[in-house]
């Protein structure tokens, strides 16, 4: 993965064969792209996440500052959130995990459709944060695959940014399951 | 502030005080668990007293301070009389093999959340409760997690979790040791 200083865009993750085969007729050069099924469909994917806020804790607070126009999340096409995780593709889970709500994270999780994505936002979901003790889960990733962690006690908003583009990155590099 | 609420106490039960302190304000009484009752229905109720607020009911186990001799356990109550404001604490001694104490849900409707919050994390019992179930931990939950002598790790993961740490597992280095 590169980082984000140099991130990919759209155009470039998509192949340029047309620009350089001899073999296109002049007329179609400039009208028609080529490229993979999976780079098109990953494209579409990255940029239009539907995110399910699991929304367990004061990380909530910067959930909401971070998704609201100020910071604009619209730029990435991430700011719509769905309040049943069927409609979601992006799992954010934000915030501290107890044993007595893993199961639900796990159910919310697994009803969710594929292609899905999971991301730890704050300290607590990564890894349990300072509570180290019997009640708190150390890690979401204890319960769910976790794409993207966000670290911060609660992460800034350019944080979350950062990782809509890592997640966007890793969207577009993973092969496209058409299911 | 509240001296003269420990000295009515001391007067009208001096039967069941076991001691008394007061620190910058604080004015504690350590009763008899058998007056228990006896002590805050005067509290409510006296137009002297007129304690309306159950501030709080919390315990202590003391196992594991350092020279201590004595009971294991202690409930403490915190009350406020919003008219008079003035505030009184109360604590009750209790031996580990007799954990229970008379309930004052009849009293103070909120008392009972406390008591159970009491229960969950210490295991006292409280008679004559109208609901004595756990109220932070899950009914599977085994154990009272407050307890000195109960594992600061003692996860109790309600779904299969294979990559959580045993409770016996050394606790990883701080980070500010490596800075």
């Amino acid at each position: 993965m590169t980082h984000a200083n140099e991130p990919l865009t759209a155009l470039d993750t998509l192949p340029k064969a047309i620009e350089t085969d001899p073999g296109i007729p002049d007329e179609l050069r400039n009208n028609v792209y080529t490229s993979k099924v999976a780079a098109v469909v990953n494209w579409a994917r990255k940029n239009s996440f539907f995110q399910y806020p699991f929304v367990t804790a004061c990380c909530g607070m910067e959930f909401m500052s971070a998704a609201a126009s100020h910071y604009d999340i619209a730029r990435f096409g991430a700011e719509v959130p769905r309040f049943t995780p069927r409609q979601a593709d992006v799992l954010f889970v934000v915030g501290t995990v107890t044993h007595k709500n893993a199961p639900i994270l796990k159910r919310v999780y697994d009803q969710m459709c594929d292609p899905k994505w999971v991301v730890a936002f704050g300290v607590c979901a990564s890894t349990g944060g300072f509570y180290d003790n019997y009640a708190t889960v150390p890690g979401i990733d204890h319960i769910v695959p976790v794409d993207v962690y966000i670290p911060g006690c609660p992460p800034r908003p350019e944080q979350v940014m950062d990782a809509i583009l890592y997640l966007q990155e890793k969207v577009q590099r993973q092969a496209a399951n058409l299911r | 502030m509240s001296q003269q609420v420990l000295d009515q106490i001391v007067k009208r039960f001096s039967d069941s005080v076991l001691s008394t302190h007061a620190h910058r304000g604080d004015e504690t009484v350590v009763l008899h668990r058998n007056a228990l009752v006896a002590v805050v229905q005067f509290l409510r109720d006296d137009p002297q007293m007129a304690f309306n607020f159950c501030v709080d009911i919390t315990a202590v186990d003391l196992s594991a301070m350092p020279d201590y001799v004595g009971p294991r356990f202690e409930v403490v109550y915190h009350f406020h009389s919003l008219s008079h404001k003035h505030r009184i604490r109360l604590k009750v001694p209790l031996e580990e093999a007799d954990l229970e104490l008379d309930s004052l849900s009849h009293l103070y409707g909120g008392a009972n959340w406390f008591e159970r919050e009491v229960w969950d994390m210490f295991g006292v019992r409280f008679r004559n409760s109208p609901d004595h179930r756990r109220i932070l931990l899950y009914e599977e939950f085994v154990g009272h997690p407050l307890r000195k002598d109960y594992p600061q790790r003692g996860y109790q993961p309600l779904i299969d979790m294979p990559t959580l740490p045993r409770p016996d597992e050394e606790l990883p280095p701080l980070a500010s040791e490596d800075l």
